[in-house]
Formats: C-alpha cells, structure tokens, sequence
C-alpha cells in the first residue's frame, strides 16, 4: 500500500511538472466547452438575409417587419432582378432572401391565397433548414393573426413542443458530447503515453526488476489518471452550468458513477495500448485514431446513429463513449434514474471487464 | 558459493532468429566483480536481461543466488539490483525524489539502508533539489547506482555504467565499485572501454553473443601468444598500409599514436624490416617491443 501510495504521488509529480499535459488535460475541456458553447454554434443568430419586396404594401411590409423583429435575422433590402439575386448569393454573404410578388396584399385579400419565395444557400444544410423553419414560423404566425377574426371552416393546428430544449439551444447536445470526448482522448491517450513513456526511457525496466508487482505497476500508473478525469468531470458539468446555463437535471452522484465507470473503461483500454505498443508516438496515433474518430462519428455526438447504414449502427454499439453519451443525455438533460439507465450501464460494465479481463491477459511481467 | 551461474544461455530475436547470445556459460563468485568487455551488440545487455528475468533464453539454464530466472524470478526481483545500460531514471523528479521512490518501491527507506549509499550520495547530496534531467552524465550514474542500491542487493548488475562519462568519474565509479565489493556485493559489469577490464576481478571477452574468453585480466593478457610492437612514423595511413602489405604481418591495426603489429617467427630479422619502412619513405620510425593489452588480446581473440 505504501508502495501504491508512492508510484501515485510520482505519477501526480509527472502530470504537475509537464506543461503539455497539463494543458492537453485542464486546457482542452475548457476550451472545448467554451468553443462549443459560444462559437461553433448551430443556432441561426443574426444571419443576414436580403428582402426583394415587389409588393410594397402594407401586408408585405408587417412581414418583414415581423422577421427583422426576431433575433436571428439581419434584413438588407434591394430590388434585384431574378438573376441579380443568384449573383448575391455567390458573395456568399446573403444565408436567405425572401421575395415578395407584386400585389402581395391584394392577392391575400382577394384570392385568400399569397404567396411569399424563401431562397437560401442549401450549401450549409442545417443552416438552410433552420432559416426556412424559423421564417415559416414566423409568416405562419403572421397568417395566424390576420385570420384571427375570419371563420375558416376547418383548421388544423400542428401544435409543437420541444420537449427537453424548448429553446433548442445547442449545449444540451454537446455537453454530454465533450464530456465523452475529453474522458476518452485523457483516460485513453494519457494513460497509453504515461505507460509507454516508462518502457521507453527504460524505468520499466528497473520497476520489473523490483518487487513491486507488474500488475500494481499498471493500477498504479492508471489510477492518477481516473482521479485527473473525475476533476476535469467537476469541471465540465461546472461550466455548463454557471457559464452555459445547463444544469443537471437528475442525480449528480449517479452521474459521476457512471462517469467513474466509463473512465475506467478508457483506461483499460489505454492500458491495452499501452501494452501493444511501444513508443510513445505510436501510443498517441492509435488513441487519437482508434478513440476520437470513433467517438465522434458514432457516439450520436455530431451525427445522428438512427440515419447511419445499419452496418454502421451496428458497430456503433462497439464503441463505449456511444453508450456513455446516452447515459450523460439521459441523466443531464432528460433527468431519468438508474432504472431507466440499467441496460446501458450493464453494456458499460461488460466491456470494462472485457477490456480489463484482456489488458491485464495480454500484459506481460517481462520485456517483449 | 557461486552467486550467478549461467550455462549454456542462447538468445534469439525476432522471427529471422537473429543471435544475440550464442551458447553462453560462465558462473561468478560471491563478491566477484567480473567484467562482461565487449563492442555495442556483442550481446551483454541481452546476457544482463536474462539474468534480471527480463528476458527468456530460448535454451540454458542461469540462476542468481541459487535461483532459477524462470521459476524464481520473484525472488530474484526482490534481490538483485539493476542498473540499465542508457539512463532510467525519472528526469523531471528531483535527486531526493528519485532515491525516496525507488526507496519505497523496494519496501525498504533511504535511512535503512543509508550506510550503503552514503558515499555514494554525499558527492550528489548538495544537488538533492535538482530535477534528475539535469545532471551531469557523472552525476547521473551515482544517483542511479544509488537507487540501484538502495534495497541492499544481494548481486549488482551494471549494464555500461560508465558509457557517456567523463573519465575522471568513470574512475571514481570504479573506485567506488572497490568499495561495495568489500560489502561482499557480488558485481556484473559490462563495458565496452578496455581500460576497465583490469579493474575488474575476472573478465569475459565477448563478441558476436559468443564468450571469447574468461579469466583474469592479468591471465588474458599474459596468454598473448604473439611477440607485440609498437611502430610509429610521421605519416600514420602510409605506415598502416605499408604493415599490411609487408609479407612477414600476421596483424597489425591502428592504437593511438602508434600501430600495433605482430610478425610471423617473432620477427627475428628487425633491421630487414626497419629497411622495408625507410624503402616506403617514412619518417620518424620508431619500433618498440611492448606488453599486450586487454585490447590487444581482444583483437588477437577477434581474428
């Protein structure tokens, strides 16, 4: 135990006195919170969009009106020939124009019917998409009034809520997100490269010779970095709820249970690295490669999982951080209890214990 | 009592079965300090990771105070001390840190086992607070021969404790060496410099993973089977050239300043060979008859 308690003061001695791994450990969830959380934002805020009002009446002007009120758009107008409004686009500056035909208002009022053009720029799809449903709704809103007071024989009313994210902002997505990629790139990668630092500046060597147990070795080596994580864990679910307004809404203890659970998954498996590779370079290569893609592409973090081929669903359960994801999202944002989470949890438990069970197999008490 | 028995050790690697260690015995007495001498990739490391049981031998059997490296390798671990050819030390852990780690890892303290070190230890005491990366070479190797004794080792291995050291250190880790003997230490060192062979107690000459020979430095040396001179000239490359072509060489190779050359016959006729360098136009000959070295041994060995 002495011993133990030893190696980890060593190891905290190694993290403290390296810059990059401080950095890499403290500074990348931060930034990747903050980078997330205000600049690569999805929502639709101040987008430029250009209106080409034909109409000039009254009806075409409490539109626009009505859409410059709201905070995602930014109105420029101009009257541009069809042609004229294609070459806007190209500057890439314009995300939407709306047109409004001649006579706007008399067509709605004489015909019951207008009709109003939404262009946007498809290129960025999610952004096109967002413009187009948040403009609808406006209009929509708009039609709503005017025919507060007509009787219209049958309506239906598509009434949505968005259950969760009322105001759909983004952090309730990728605070669950960060949190699975920053544990697996530090429990993985830092574990692997701490590991493989040892045998290649040849310490190994001397700590196989000596009666401390190769085994203990690797706990010692690993446990550090569980504690690391579990700070950079405080960390995160602070930020996101003092600096991006998203609190926990379920238990707090289970959340850091279940965090303690998959960070021991990544370090057996930056054990596993550790011991199939040999230097520290290659340790890094397959952690980055073999982890953060995966992680990204098939946690449901960026791309939904229901819309992949289902080969790819398929291996998408291989990977953990898929199933942490569901847990943290479940926990955080939906506040559902472990009865709901136990399936998930019991997948996590079975690949630690494979993980483990194959790392400690595989580990070898000599060189070579 | 032998404390370090080898017999027939044979080590290859990889799959084209490339030999490190070729059918090695020797076996060394407690408190010995014997010399493995040999050029980078004669097999000594592989012979130290054997004993150690870092490595499996692919045949022989070796034991370290009586037991085996495959099935008592935990007792060994427990009793020997290790010291890797290149610096394995933790370099941004301080002197003291260093000492108090491995320390602890043995289950042992730095003042248990203070007397053992001490002498050691005062010359890089005054440094204790300096991170281990910034040593001198010299300076490393005490610490690391420190913590390499911290746990009082029954057997010592040094794999080229003083590669990399400026000779005046080199000489005071010898002395040093001296000393733990006396603490009936039994001590493995390789080395590829020479000079150091004589301080050893008995030396094995070894080359290509094979053992060229075993004995003491002073027997080795006298085993030189050759009449040995010196020959110098003020024009080195032309000398060199003109001793291999001289019909009556057996061996001659560059040592310093001078050549070393042995003869067919003993060299009976020395002025017919004194005419045969002044004939190539060199100057400033000078031949002397000298007392081989362990070098000179090795390379009579070698050819």
């Amino acid at each position: 135990m002495k011993q133990f308690i030893s190696f980890v003061r060593k190891e905290f001695y190694h993290v403290l006195r390296d810059r990059r791994t401080l950095l890499i450990l403290f500074g990348m969830p931060i930034a990747q919170i903050l980078l997330f959380g205000f600049a690569l934002t999805n929502e639709v805020k101040d987008s430029e969009i250009l209106v080409v009002d034909y109409a000039k009446d009254a009806a075409s002007q409490q539109v626009i009106t009505r859409i410059g009120a709201s905070r995602y758009f930014k109105i420029r107008k101009a009257a541009l020939t069809h042609k004229e409004i294609l070459a806007t686009f190209q500057t890439g500056k314009i995300k939407a124009v709306l047109v409004f035909p001649a006579n706007f208002n008399e067509d709605l009022l004489r015909s019951n019917k207008a009709q109003i053009q939404i262009i946007t720029d498809a290129i960025d799809i999610n952004t096109a998409n967002m413009i187009t449903n948040y403009m609808s709704a406006i209009i929509l809103d708009y039609q709503n009034q005017i025919s507060e007071n007509l009787k219209i024989p049958y309506q239906i009313t598509a009434e949505t809520r968005m259950l969760y994210n009322p105001q759909l902002k983004g952090a309730h997505g990728f605070v669950p997100g960060v949190m699975a990629l920053v544990l697996m790139l530090v429990s993985v990668m830092m574990t692997a490269i701490s590991i493989v630092k040892e045998k290649e500046t040849g310490t190994m060597e001397i700590l196989l010779v000596s009666p401390f147990k190769p085994v203990m070795v690797i706990f010692a080596k690993a446990f550090p970095y569980l504690i690391l994580s579990l700070v950079n864990v405080t960390a995160i679910l602070l930020l996101s709820v003092f600096v991006l307004d998203l609190p926990v809404k379920g238990s707090v203890p289970l959340l850091f249970a279940e965090s303690t659970l998959f960070i021991i998954t990544c370090l057996a498996l930056g054990i596993f690295i550790s011991i199939k590779t040999d230097s520290q370079q290659v340790a890094m290569l397959i952690s980055l490669m073999g982890m953060l893609l995966p992680t990204m592409m098939f946690s449901g973090f960026l791309f939904p999982i229901e819309n992949m081929p289902l080969a790819l669903q398929i291996i998408s359960n291989i990977v953990p951080s898929k199933w942490y994801y569901i847990i943290v999202k479940s926990i955080m944002i939906k506040g559902l209890g472990i009865s709901a989470l136990w399936k998930e949890t019991l997948i996590l438990l079975g690949m630690t214990l494979f993980l483990l069970g194959v790392s400690l197999k595989s580990f070898k008490i000599r060189l070579q | 009592m032998e404390a370090v028995v080898v017999r027939n050790i044979t080590k290859t690697y990889g799959k084209e079965k490339t030999v490190a260690v070729d059918n090695v015995s020797f076996s060394v007495g407690k408190g010995e300090i014997f010399g493995l001498i040999g050029p980078d990739g004669a097999g000594k490391t592989s012979i130290f990771r054997v004993l150690t049981t870092l490595l499996l031998a692919d045949s022989g059997t070796a034991s370290v105070d009586g037991f085996d490296v495959v099935k008592d390798f935990k007792s060994i671990r427990n009793t020997v001390g290790y010291m890797p050819g290149k610096f394995s030390l933790y370099k941004d852990l301080t002197i003291e840190e260093n000492l108090n780690f491995f320390a602890t890892v043995f289950g042992t303290t730095v003042e248990a086992n203070y007397d053992l070190i001490k002498d050691i230890y005062v010359q890089i005491e005054p440094f204790k607070k300096r991170r281990a990366g910034k040593l001198s070479g010299g300076m490393k190797q005490k610490l690391a021969l420190c913590c390499a004794l911290i746990h009082k080792p029954t057997t010592l291995f040094l794999d080229e404790p003083t590669t990399g050291v400026d000779p005046v250190s080199r000489k005071e880790f010898w002395e040093m060496l001296k000393r733990l003997k006396e603490q009936n230490i039994t001590i493995i060192v390789s080395t590829p410099y020479m000079d150091e062979a004589s301080l050893c107690d008995r030396i094995a000459l070894i080359q290509g993973g094979k053992i060229l020979s075993i004995d003491t430095p002073a027997n080795i040396v006298k085993a030189y089977p050759e009449k040995l001179y010196a020959i110098k000239a003020n024009e080195m490359y032309p000398l060199l050239k003109s001793l291999k072509d001289y019909p009556g060489t057996l061996n001659s190779y560059a040592f310093g300043e001078y050549a070393h050359a042995t003869f067919k016959d003993q060299m009976r006729n020395l002025e017919d060979f004194e005419r045969y360098l002044s004939d190539k136009q060199l100057t400033g000959i000078d031949i002397k008859r000298i007392e081989a070295t362990i070098e000179d041994s090795f390379i009579n060995l070698l050819n």
